[in-house]
C-alpha cells in the first residue's frame, strides 16, 4: 500500500509545506498567526476527509458529528481515564470517530446526494443535542482539556504544533496511498457510474462505507487536535451545523485538485476569519461569504486551481 | 464427449404491476454457443438478459447456472461467478481515460481484499492492459477521455471491460446499436474472435439480421415476452412467425 510512496512528488511537497508551516509557526510568526496556522492544519484533517467523500459526490452537511465525537473522547478520556498522553489522545478520537463512522455507515451508505448531505447534518444534530443535555460532559459550557503530554512530560504549545504537523504528515502519506490504490480509484468511478461498478463485481455500498470510515477517522482526529490546541471542548464550537457548514465552505474555498489543498484552504479560512472579525466584528460573516461567492465566480476550481495554473505538480491529481 | 449445459432457465416470468415483460421462458444453452436474441422493441430481450445478470428479480422461475440456481443473485455476485454484460448504452466512466477505466476493471478482476490497496498503476497490471487494448483496437485511444470517443469505441470499451474479468457466460446487449454502419462489422469481428478464442459462451441481443446471420450458432426470437422461435440461423430467419413478428 505505501510502496514508493515517499518517493510521489505530491508527498515530498506535501512534507515540505508541513515542515515550512511548522517553522514559521514556531519561529518566526508571533502567537496569534502561529495558532492560525496550528488550527488550519488540525482542521484541514477534518477537510481532507470531507474531500475523500466529496470525490464520490457525496456531501456531508454534517461532519462536525465526528468532529465533535473525536473532541469529546479526548475530553471524556481525559475526565474518566486520566489520558493526558498526546499519542493516546489522538488515537482515541480517531478509534472513536471510526467506530461511530462506521456503525452510521450502514446507514448512510444507501442514501445520495440531498438525502446523504441532510441525513448527515440530522445525526450530527442529534448529537449536539445531547452534548447540549448532559450536564456529566459539561452541557452548553462543554469541558476543559489539560495540557496534552507526551512519555509523562507536558508537551507545551510548540511541542504540539509539532506533533500536529507530525499527524498531518502521516495522515497525507495515508490518504495518497488510499486514493492512488485500487479502492481509491474507485472513488472516481463510483462518481461516474455506480452500475459499472457493481457489474465489475465490487459493492458500491463497502466503497463508500469504507470511505465515509477514513473521512469520520480524519475528521475525529481534527477534532481530538483541535481540542488539544485549544483546551476546551464544547457542542457549539465542535459539533454545531454552522461548524459543519464551515468545513463545507473550506472544502469548497480549498478544492478538490489535490490533498494539500485542504489544508491551504483551512488555514486560509484561519487567516480570513481572523481578519473579517479584527476589521468588521459587526460584519466578519458578510465578508467570509463574499469570499467564498468571490471565490465561486473567479476559481470554481478552488484555492487549488490557482496553484495548478502557476505550480509544476499541475496535472498531478491524487 | 458431450457439450455442458452451462445456463438453463425453466418458466421464467418477470411482471411489472401486473404487465408482463417475460414469460414462460425456457432455454438451456451449452458451453462455446454464440447466441443471437432477436425481437422488436418491447418484445422482452433486455428483461431477460437483466434477469440472467441480476439487475431484475424474476417473478416466478428458475434460472441455473452450471447446475446451481442463480435466481435473483445480485450484479456482483454473477460477475463472480462468470455471467457478465456490457449494456445497451455503454456503461463506462466518461470522466476517466480509455486505459484507467480497464485498468480499474481489471485490478478489480484480478485482486482482492488487501491487494485492492496496492497503486493501481501496477506495471505488469498496466502491460496485461495494453495488451487488451490492442486486442479491441483501442489502443490508440487509451490516454483519451472516454467522453470524447465515438459510440462504436465506447461500446468495445464496455465489452472489454465485461472480458476482462474472464467470464463463462458474456450477455452482450445490442453490441452494435448506436454504432456507424461502417464500425459494426468491425465491432462484431474483433469481439467474437476474441470470445471465441476464450470459449466463452455468448447471448447477444441484436436488431441487424446481417449481424446474426453472420455470428451466431442459434437464434432465439423473442415476442410479447415469450420465445417464439429457438433455431439455427438459417431456419429461424425463415421461420413464418419470426417474419411476421419480428422481422415484419
Amino acid at each position: 500500500m505505501f510502496k514508493g510512496i515517499l518517493k510521489e512528488q505530491t508527498i515530498q511537497v506535501g512534507i515540505g509545506f508541513v515542515f515550512i508551516v511548522v517553522l514559521l509557526g514556531t519561529f518566526i510568526l508571533p502567537e496569534w498567526m502561529s495558532n492560525n496556522f496550528m488550527y488550519g492544519l488540525s482542521r484541514g484533517l477534518a477537510v481532507l476527509g470531507l474531500m475523500i467523500l466529496w470525490r464520490t459526490n457525496l456531501v456531508s452537511f454534517g461532519h462536525a458529528l465526528y468532529y465533535g465525537f473525536g473532541a469529546y473522547a479526548v475530553a471524556m478520556a481525559q475526565k474518566y481515564l486520566g489520558v493526558t498522553d498526546v499519542f493516546l489522545r489522538i488515537i482515541i478520537a480517531i478509534a472513536a470517530a471510526g467506530l461511530l463512522g462506521f456503525v452510521l455507515g450502514f446507514i448512510l451508505r444507501r442514501y445520495r446526494e440531498i438525502f446523504f448531505a441532510m441525513l448527515s447534518l440530522a445525526f450530527s444534530m442529534v448529537l449536539y443535542g445531547l452534548l447540549a443535555k448532559a450536564e456529566f460532559l459539561g452541557s452548553t459550557d462543554g469541558m476543559s482539556i489539560s495540557p496534552s503530554t507526551m512519555f509523562g512530560f507536558e508537551l507545551g504549545r510548540f511541542g504540539l504544533f509539532y506533533f500536529i504537523g507530525f499527524v498531518v504528515i502521516l495522515s497525507l502519506i495515508f490518504a495518497h496511498a488510499y486514493l492512488r490504490s485500487s479502492l481509491g480509484h474507485l472513488t472516481t468511478a463510483i462518481m461516474d457510474n455506480e452500475i459499472r461498478v457493481e457489474y465489475l463485481g465490487y459493492s458500491v455500498e463497502k466503497a463508500i462505507h469504507i470511505k465515509y470510515v477514513i473521512s469520520a477517522c480524519l475528521a475525529g482526529g481534527a477534532g481530538g487536535l483541535m481540542a488539544a490546541a485549544l483546551g476546551q471542548v464544547d457542542p457549539d464550537s465542535m459539533v454545531l451545523w454552522s461548524v459543519s457548514g464551515e468545513l463545507v465552505f473550506v472544502t469548497i474555498m480549498a478544492g478538490l485538485g489535490n490533498i494539500l489543498a485542504p489544508f491551504v484552504g483551512a488555514i486560509f479560512f484561519e487567516f480570513i476569519r481572523t481578519y473579517a472579525y479584527e476589521f468588521a466584528p459587526q460584519a466578519w460573516q458578510m465578508i467570509i461569504g463574499g469570499t467564498l461567492l468571490a471565490i465561486i465566480f473567479f476559481l470554481p476550481g478552488g484555492l487549488w486551481s490557482l496553484f495548478q495554473k502557476i505550480n509544476p505538480f499541475k496535472k498531478e491529481k491524487k | 464427449m458431450a457439450i455442458k449445459e452451462i445456463l438453463k432457465t425453466s418458466n421464467l416470468q418477470k411482471s411489472f404491476s401486473g404487465i408482463i415483460a417475460a414469460e414462460d421462458i425456457n432455454i438451456s444453452v451449452k458451453e462455446g454457443e454464440i447466441i443471437g436474441i432477436i425481437g422488436a422493441n418491447g418484445a422482452g430481450k433486455t428483461v431477460f438478459v437483466n434477469m440472467i445478470t441480476g439487475y431484475l428479480k424474476p417473478t416466478s422461475g428458475t434460472i441455473e447456472f452450471n447446475g446451481s440456481d442463480i435466481t435473483g443473485i445480485k450484479p456482483r455476485e454473477a460477475t463472480h461467478i462468470g455471467v457478465c454484460r456490457s449494456f445497451q448504452v455503454s456503461q463506462v466512466f466518461m470522466s476517466m481515460t480509455v486505459k484507467q477505466n480497464l485498468m480499474i476493471a481489471m485490478s478489480l478482476a484480478k485482486k482482492s481484499g488487501s491487494q485492492l490497496l496496492n497503486p493501481i498503476d501496477d506495471e505488469n497490471l498496466s502491460k496485461e492492459c495494453d495488451k487488451i487494448l490492442k486486442q479491441y483496437n483501442i489502443i490508440t485511444q487509451k490516454d483519451l477521455i472516454v467522453s470524447t470517443l465515438s459510440q462504436g469505441m465506447r461500446k468495445l470499451l464496455d465489452i472489454a471491460m465485461a472480458v476482462v474479468g474472464e467470464p463463462k457466460i458474456l450477455l452482450l446487449d445490442e453490441p452494435t446499436s448506436g454504432v456507424s454502419v461502417e464500425e459494426k462489422f468491425g465491432i462484431m469481428d474483433i469481439v467474437i474472435s476474441a470470445l471465441k478464442k476464450s470459449g466463452t459462451t455468448v447471448l447477444f441481443v441484436e436488431h441487424d439480421m446481417e449481424i446474426v446471420e453472420r455470428y451466431v450458432d442459434r437464434v432465439m426470437a423473442f415476442y410479447q415476452g415469450q420465445i417464439i422461435c429457438d433455431a439455427p440461423p438459417k431456419q429461424a430467419l425463415k421461420d413464418k412467425k419470426v417474419i411476421q413478428y419480428v422481422l415484419g
